[in-house]
Parts: C-alpha cells; structure tokens; sequence
C-alpha cells in the first residue's frame, strides 16, 4: 500500500474546477516530483494533500495516508498529522515566518504541539534541528529574529522545522524558486540530504524538470489541473511522450544549452497558461499544442502502462524522440 | 558548506541576538520621544491620571465645601482658578472630576473591548453564517446612537454614572468588532499563519500565538481613541443631567451650572472646556502617536 494515495482529487472553488481528477501515489521514502508551470494546479494539489485550501476552496476524492482518508477526517485528527507525519516547506520563506518571533520559538514549534516539549526542551531541540540544517553557531541562531536572516537561512529554518517530528513524508512547495540563484544549489542538496538520512517521502513541487530529475524517483506532470502524464524520472526525461512534458524538457535543457551557443533563442511554450477556469474543454493543453488533432476536443483517458500514466491523443512517440535527437 | 550558518548567504548585516532585542525596545522608546502625537498625548495622558489620582487623596480643599462668603471669587492665590456660585474651589472641583471622566472612559472601554473583541476575532475565524451574524448585530448596535441609548437608560433606570458607562461601553463594541475583525483577517490570511496551521497548531492556539499579538498595537490606539471619545460622551451626557447627579463634580456639569454664570465669571465656563479639550486630544494625540509608532515598524 502506498504512503499517501492520491485519487481523483478535485479542488473547486465557486463554480471552477481548479484540480480535476488528480491521481497519484507516493511510497515511504520514495521521492515524487509534481511539475507544471504556475497555474497547472500544483500547488493547490499540496494545499489539498495538507487540508490547508483556503476560503471557498473544497476538496473532493481521497487523500491517504497509510490508508486513512485525510479529506473525511476531523479537523482535529488532522492537526494531529499536520507538521507530524506531514510536513510542508513553503516557496516563501520570508513570509512563511512571524516575524515577531524568535527562530528558536518558530523551528520548536512543531515539537511543542506535537511532542508537548516545554519552550525551554524545544529551544534546545531547536538548537541541534539547527545545527541539522547547517547552521555554524546555532546557540545564536536561535534568539534571532526573521529580518536578521537571509532568505537561504530562513528556507533552512523552514526545513528544519519540517523536519522536526520526524514526518513520513514532507510536501515542499517550489522551495528554492524564492532563493538567490546562488543559495538554490544549496538548499536543494541539504533537502536532498536530509530526506536521504531520514528516509521520510519527498513531494517535491517545481516547475523545473532539472531540479526535480536530479532529486525525485518520479515525476508527476500537471497541466490545467490535470495530470497529463506520469513516470520514473528515466522514464519522463528520456523519452518523454506528452507534447506538454516535452515542451517543458525542451525549454529546461535548452537553458544550459543556451550557454554555450550564445545569441541562439531560447525555446518556449507558445502561448500562455489560461487563468483558472479558462482552460478549453477537453485536453486543457490543445489550444497551445502543436500535435493537436481532432480528438483533442474530448478529454483523453489516462492510459497506465506498468509504472507510467499518459494522458494523451496524440502522443510523441520513440522513433520522432530518436530522430529529434540524431541531430 | 559547514561554513554557511556563519556568514550570511546574502548581503543582509548581521546583528547579535539580544542586542537586537534591546536596540528595539531603545529605539522604541526614542521614537516615542520623536513623535510629537504620542509625546504630547502621553504627557497630558499622565498630567490628567495624576490629578485624578491625587485628588481621591488630597485636593487643594474639598471639592464639595460649600463658603458662600467667597462665591464667584474669580483667580486668586487663595483659590488659584476662583469659585463658583456656591464658593467651591474650582480647581478642586476639576481635579475631582477628572475621576469620573477616567472612571466612565475605562469601565466604557472596557465593556467594548470586552464584548468586541472577542466577537471581532469570531467574525474573522467563522466567516461563514456565524461571521456574518456577528457583523449584522454589530451593524445594528452601530446604527444606535450612544446618546439615544443614555435618554433610554437614564429614562428606565435614573440617570447615573452607570447608566453612562452602559450607554457609551456597549456603543463602542461595534467599532472593536470591525477593527479587530479586519486586523485578524490580514494575519489569518498571512503565509506565516498558513505554516503555522501547517505544523498542526489548532484555529485558538493561532489566535492566542499568532493573530492577538500582532493586533494588540492597533487595538491599544484604538482603545485610547475611543478612550478620548467616551470622555467626550461623558461630559455631554453631564450636560445634558443624564450622568453625574448633581452635588458631586464632573466637568460637564461644571460646564452646564456655569451656563448661568457667564456674565459674572465668563472665566467658570473656562476651566471645565479647556479640561475637556486637553483630556480628550491627550488621548486622541496618545492613539494617534501609538498607531504612527506601528506603522513606522510595520515599514522597517
């Protein structure tokens, strides 16, 4: 049995369907990437998975954790899991901090709810949950306020914290993409890192398919609040097969690419993500896609071929994906 | 990489820990000197206590002796603000009654943050059909002027100091509603709230850490505002015999008996109005100046 079990997960608000039919799994200790550009449903899917949705949002479908369905529990058993055996990293580590309070209070947090630990056992504990995430002097640390720090500094705050109760599995929510360039390096080994020494499952969400090949088992690809594809890392960068999975590859590579052979342009996906609520009918990628064809007015069906899942009337198949490359 | 916790990864300046803590609150207190509303509004808000305190031990003399052979004295080295019509001393009289404006404006504060606040807090975590109910009731009781609610209750239960508080307390409450409504809803609302929820703390643990704290600072301004406004109300209900009974002394009926004195001793008129005005803007200037000290390090 999987750890958490994603299945047919819908997120509406209003009248709009933002998340429709998400499914997927994550096992303990396996390492799962959910990519997509802004706007593909990602983060709400996160948001949905904790039971955090804001006002007006409402989750339907099942979300599992080791078989028992988050989305029916009481709201109390809920805050029992939350931050225990599910943690999240968030993208903003500058506003996912109270700035009136000290980062020892903040990072000890979760071990006084969950733990009962004194302020006085979890500032201790916050001191060695800092010295975890690489702090050189966190006795200091400890007594200093957010502002005092740097946006790398607070996003290891943040992953100390998550990692304070030990959780089966920690959902992070694009955690370096808030970062200077010069720390994501940084924070992405620690978080790589850490998961490894703890053994805890990895949701890791980013829009970009380096980060995620480089730390994840798996990928999950979302567009338009659907999953569109799925498979083992190997799998989805060497042979990707949906048009929107390989368009996303493409404008991934070519960054590095792009380096070397300077004033080449860089490739992009045509057109721009609808807001939510105006993707088309059927297939949400069609209008921007350039292997559409007369099926894609329909929704196709998720097709699940061994350890991989496509969604796709028309998908790139191996013999284009060797010709593309021979050049 | 073992070397990271020790230098910043970016440009921001490091600064010890406690110092820190203790620059601020310096600073803080500099600030306080800085800023003109709180500095004047906290020295006249001191001036006003005081006098109120001292007078409920000793004043000059006592503000309820009659001595008809020195009525309408005017200033003297005797009596340093003159008498009224039936030789009390003045000055004595002002002292006595910054009491009751102290006393009506906590115990009317009081009520209205008692019963406001906490509704506002409601409103703000159950916006559903609960929220909606509280902010309806806190439209209705808004929509009754305290003034009107002072004649009803003077009317069903006499005139008296109680009735004023009652009147002026429950007034208020749907100001406290809306502003600590609004001010919980931007902290709920905030990503650090968000965490917050994400570590498994339960809606009233957030409450208490996280949303209270963070609007005490508004609500304290807003408290002294209203402080500065319940005295106001007080004074007019006085004037109006809806209050203080007759005898003892409050500014406003100092202000309403000196009505038929203005041709002997415009001055009587005088003393209880400049009382009022400097009690009321020091309270006014003290919210103000606390808010524009919140705002500055809300901006830091």
């Amino acid at each position: 049995m999987p750890l958490l079990r994603v299945r047919d997960l819908t997120v509406t608000g209003g009248p709009l369907t933002l998340v429709r039919d998400v499914n997927f799994d994550v096992n303990a200790g396996e390492r799962v990437g959910l990519i997509g550009e802004s706007g593909s449903g990602k983060s709400l899917t996160s948001l949905a998975i904790m039971g955090l949705l804001g006002e007006g949002l409402s989750a339907r479908g099942e979300v599992s954790l080791d078989g028992e369905n988050l989305l029916s529990a009481s709201e109390r058993r809920r805050c029992e899991i939350r931050g225990n055996r599910m943690a999240m990293v968030f993208q903003e580590p500058m506003s996912a901090l109270n700035p009136t309070r000290r980062i020892g209070d903040q990072v000890g947090e979760t071990l006084r709810i969950h733990q009962g630990l004194s302020r006085r056992a979890a500032r201790t504990a916050a001191v060695e949950l800092l010295r975890r995430v690489e702090f050189a002097d966190p006795e200091r640390y400890v007594r200093m306020y957010p502002h005092e720090l740097s946006g790398g500094q607070r996003q290891r705050v943040m992953i100390a914290s998550a990692l304070s109760c030990d959780p089966e599995v920690i959902l992070a929510d694009e955690p370096t993409t808030a970062l200077d360039v010069t720390v994501q390096r940084r924070v992405l080994d620690l978080l790589d890192r850490l998961v490894d020494e703890t053994g805890c499952a990895l949701l890791l969400i980013a829009h970009d398919l380096a980060v995620v090949s480089e730390v994840c088992d798996r990928v999950v690809t979302m567009y338009g609040g659907r999953v569109v594809e799925s498979g083992s890392v190997a799998q989805i960068i060497d042979e990707p097969r949906h048009p929107y999975t390989r368009a996303l590859l493409a404008t991934s590579t070519a960054l590095s690419v792009a380096e070397t052979s300077s004033g080449a342009n860089l490739p992009s996906i045509p057109g721009s993500v609808p807001s939510a609520g105006h993707f088309p009918q059927g297939c949400p990628f069609r209008d921007r896609c350039d292997r559409r064809v007369d099926a894609c007015v329909e929704m196709p069906p998720t097709e699940v071929h061994g350890t991989r899942s496509l969604a796709c009337w028309n998908p790139v198949d191996d013999s284009e994906l060797v010709h593309e490359e021979a050049p | 990489m073992t070397e990271i916790g020790s230098a910043p990864l970016t440009g921001d300046t490091m600064v010890g820990g406690d110092d820190v803590i203790e620059d601020a609150r310096a600073s803080l207190w500099r600030r306080w000197l800085r800023n003109p509303s709180a500095l004047i509004g906290g020295i006249i808000v001191v001036l006003v206590v005081a006098s109120a305190v001292i007078s409920l031990v000793w004043t000059p003399y006592n503000p309820l002796a009659v001595d008809p052979s020195h009525a309408l004295s005017g200033p003297s080295l005797r009596h340093l603000l003159g008498t009224d019509e039936y030789g009390r001393d003045v000055f004595s009289r002002l002292m006595a009654s910054s009491q009751v404006a102290l006393f009506v404006g906590f115990l009317s504060v009081l009520i209205a943050t008692v019963v406001g606040i906490p509704a506002g807090l409601l409103a703000a975590e159950r916006r559903g059909a609960t929220g909606q109910v509280v902010l309806r009731l806190a439209d209705i009781l808004y929509g009754f002027p305290a003034l009107l609610a002072a004649v009803v209750l003077a009317a069903a239960f006499g005139a008296s100091k109680t009735t004023v508080v009652l009147a002026i307390g429950i007034s208020y409450i749907p100001v406290f509603v809306r502003v600590t409504r609004s001010n919980a809803l931007v902290v709920l609302n905030s990503e650090y709230v968000l965490a917050a929820r994400a570590y498994g703390r339960r809606p009233l643990a957030i409450m208490r850490r996280h949303v209270i704290p963070n609007i005490l600072t508004t609500i304290i301004a807003q408290m002294s505002l209203l402080f500065s406004l319940a005295v106001l109300a007080e004074t007019a209900l006085d004037f109006l015999g809806l209050g203080t009974a007759a005898p003892a002394a409050s500014w406003g009926t100092m202000l309403q008996s000196s009505q038929n004195y203005l041709g002997n001793d415009p001055l009587l008129t005088v003393w209880p109005s400049v009382a009022i005005v400097l009690c009321v803007l020091g309270f006014s200037l003290l919210g103000d100046g606390i808010s524009e000290l919140r705002d500055v390090r809300s901006s830091r």
